[in-house]
């Protein structure tokens, strides 16, 4: 028996592809939406993998340092290594914000790692050019990301940092490149006020008898130097020992430490399951809206080319063509009809990922997930036309 | 097969009930031989695509009886279990318009009926090869439904609807898109196949020009048939 669906396909060979590149551009963009989830998923995954991190010890009752403000002492990191387990313990601050670069600016995230040199939690694991930051101020590495090259100027507020290094695939969970700087500097552009409001605040304490007291000279200017200076961190990283396991580590510093402690596993739940959380139900809309607009589009385009033969059907009918033969045709006319589709839209989102501003990361799963969901809708999107197909009278071709 | 043709024996069909109630068919009795071709004429509304559709087993009769070659197929019901295989096996169609399949070749056309009785693909093909070419169309085989002419689609129509050897060929207006001389050669064409298959043919026709070729009639008028000879002339 030869195949009606193949023979009507390659008569109308122009229809179906034309159709079939309509349906794979929207494919691709539901493609491209699930590798935008995947993208935040995976950024959040490398931001946590690039910490080099076991531990991460945060201001108590907090999500910190990535999902909510954590400050903590940047004296507390000293307390953290001679706990038992504890191999390494750095400080890092995390800020976002507008880094300015030439006469533009870019969206990073400014990363303040301590003194230490590569190979302690929170440096970049490895650089794609230049070398890591040797002195104790206005040094940066940029991620690639940033659009930075070697020796360009940064801004971060008021002062300027040369870029000695670069980095690839160092981002935040949002996707912003990563500025890892100094962490004295760091700590400085959280806190850094501009020079009015700096005297406007000495103004302000000059005026407070509680701070300047005559009986008391020093005082005053005790006070005014602890305002202008920072001493807090975002989070200490904590690197265990082998023969440890994490909680055996992180309970003691819970505990004597009065602080909160989060394990690899505890912080991916937090960057998956709350920081992306909204935009993952947003994309899952997205997708759920354009797989029921995939699906009204094949159920169209199928029940529209099978009106089109609705003679033909009625001549197959008479001369004793099965229903289900002709069922068969429809659904394999669908089918082509989404596999053209998935083949073009797996193109285009395959094309158009490196395009987009945030990571987008395609994975086999989802490209599988995806063919199958396609078919699906095709068999289910034709199951109109097959009704309409059935009830073709055959007595239409007598007239 | 014992070949005795088609054999109708108080037909009727009757649409709607009570007061609506309409007979479109009136104890039609009709009966064609094996190798004959008659003429079934009548003015619009009088029941001929009635009478058509309940030969091919289109629509079910009300009550009478039919039989084709030695079987009965309708005695105050259907006698066949698989109406789309009757139709497929033991009855042709050839319509006013030839209806092909656009997406199939003038062979796969023709082939298309006995591959769907599950007969292999290359003597499917053969069959229709042989019928194609004693229909004089055999050098457009491979052409498609758009690139023939009417005439040539109209043979191409008839192939189809002798390829399975049907005891009964039932055409509903086959000339009516035809000039004079193509309508002639179709109803020749008709005329040779039934004597060479030995099959009985009914044609729906308003056509005056082959009107004369019958050698017998059935009218109709409001559902009611009656027979008489025809002309018989022109076919040489």
């Amino acid at each position: 028996m030869i195949s009606l669906a193949g023979r009507d396909i390659l008569h109308t060979w122009g229809k179906f592809v034309f159709t079939g590149i309509g349906l794979g551009l929207l494919i691709g963009v539901t493609l491209t939406m699930a590798g935008v989830y995947r993208g935040m998923v995976e950024d959040g995954r490398v931001l946590l993998d690039n910490s080099g991190a076991d531990l991460w010890v945060v201001q108590r009752d907090t999500l910190g340092p990535y999902a909510e403000s954590s400050s903590v002492p940047d004296d507390l990191w000293r307390g953290i290594r001679a706990m038992p387990g504890v191999v390494q313990a750095a400080n890092i601050t995390y800020l976002t914000m507008q880094v300015g670069l030439g006469e533009q600016d870019v969206r990073a995230m400014v990363v303040g790692i301590s003194p230490g040199g590569s190979g302690e939690p929170g440096w970049p694991p490895q650089l794609v050019a230049g070398r890591q930051i040797t002195r104790g101020h206005y040094e940066a590495v940029a991620d690639l990301a940033s659009g930075a090259r070697l020796g360009d100027r940064l801004k971060i507020r008021r002062n300027h940092y040369t870029v000695v290094g670069l980095t690839r695939r160092m981002v935040s969970s949002s996707g912003d490149p990563m500025v890892f700087i100094p962490l004295k500097d760091a700590q400085e552009a959280q806190f850094l006020k501009d020079n009015d409001a700096i005297l406007m605040q000495r103004r302000r304490t000059e005026a407070n008898p509680a701070f300047n007291r005559p009986a008391v000279p020093d005082l005053l200017d005790a006070v005014i130097a602890s305002q202008t200076s920072n001493s807090y961190v975002n989070a200490v990283l904590v690197r265990i020992a082998p023969e440890f396991t994490a909680q055996q580590v992180a309970e003691p510093i819970r505990r004597w430490k009065r602080l909160t402690v989060y394990d690899r596993a505890q912080m991916e739940g937090i960057l998956v399951g709350k920081l992306i959380a909204t935009s993952a139900r947003q994309i899952g809309m997205f997708l759920v809206i354009l797989a029921l607009v995939s699906a009204a589009i094949v159920a169209f385009l199928i029940y529209t080319l099978t009106m089109d033969k609705i003679r033909e059907i009625a001549v197959l009918k008479l001369i004793g063509t099965k229903n289900r033969t002709i069922a068969a045709m429809i659904v394999q006319q669908a089918l082509v009809l989404g596999l053209i589709g998935f083949v073009v839209g797996k193109i285009t989102a395959t094309f158009a990922a490196p395009l987009f501003p945030k990571y987008v990361l395609l994975v086999p799963f989802d490209t599988a997930a995806g063919f199958a969901a396609v078919l699906a809708i095709c068999v289910l999107a034709s199951v109109v036309a097959i009704r309409v197909a059935l009830r073709v009278d055959p007595a239409e071709a007598i007239g | 097969m014992n070949r005795q043709g088609i054999r109708i024996e108080r037909l009727s069909k009757r649409y709607g009930s009570g007061d609506t109630a309409f007979w479109a068919l009136k104890d039609v009795n009709m009966q064609v031989a094996p190798g004959e071709v008659v003429g079934l004429i009548g003015p619009s509304g009088s029941g001929k695509s009635t009478l058509l559709k309940c030969l091919g087993a289109v629509i079910d009769p009300t009550s009478g009886r039919m039989t084709l070659d030695d079987q009965v197929i309708y005695d105050e019901g259907w006698r066949v279990r698989d109406l789309g295989a009757l139709r497929r096996d033991q009855i042709g169609f050839v319509f006013q318009a030839p209806y092909l399949i656009p997406f199939l070749d003038a062979t796969d056309n023709v082939a298309l009926l006995p591959m769907l009785a599950g007969v292999p693909n290359d003597e499917a093909r053969r069959r229709a090869l042989e019928l194609l070419t004693a229909l004089d169309v055999q050098h457009r085989a491979r052409a498609m439904p758009s690139q023939l002419s009417g005439g040539e689609q109209q043979r191409v129509a008839i192939a189809r609807g002798l390829v399975n050897r049907p005891p009964v060929i039932l055409a509903d207006e086959p000339t009516a898109p035809l000039d004079s001389q193509r309508a002639m050669a179709v109803i020749r064409i008709l005329n040779d196949m039934a004597q060479q298959l030995q099959t009985a043919v009914i044609v729906v026709t308003h056509d005056e020009k082959i009107i004369p070729t019958f050698k017998r009639i059935y009218h109709i008028r409001d559902g009611v048939t009656h027979e008489e000879a025809g002309e018989g002339r022109g076919l040489g």
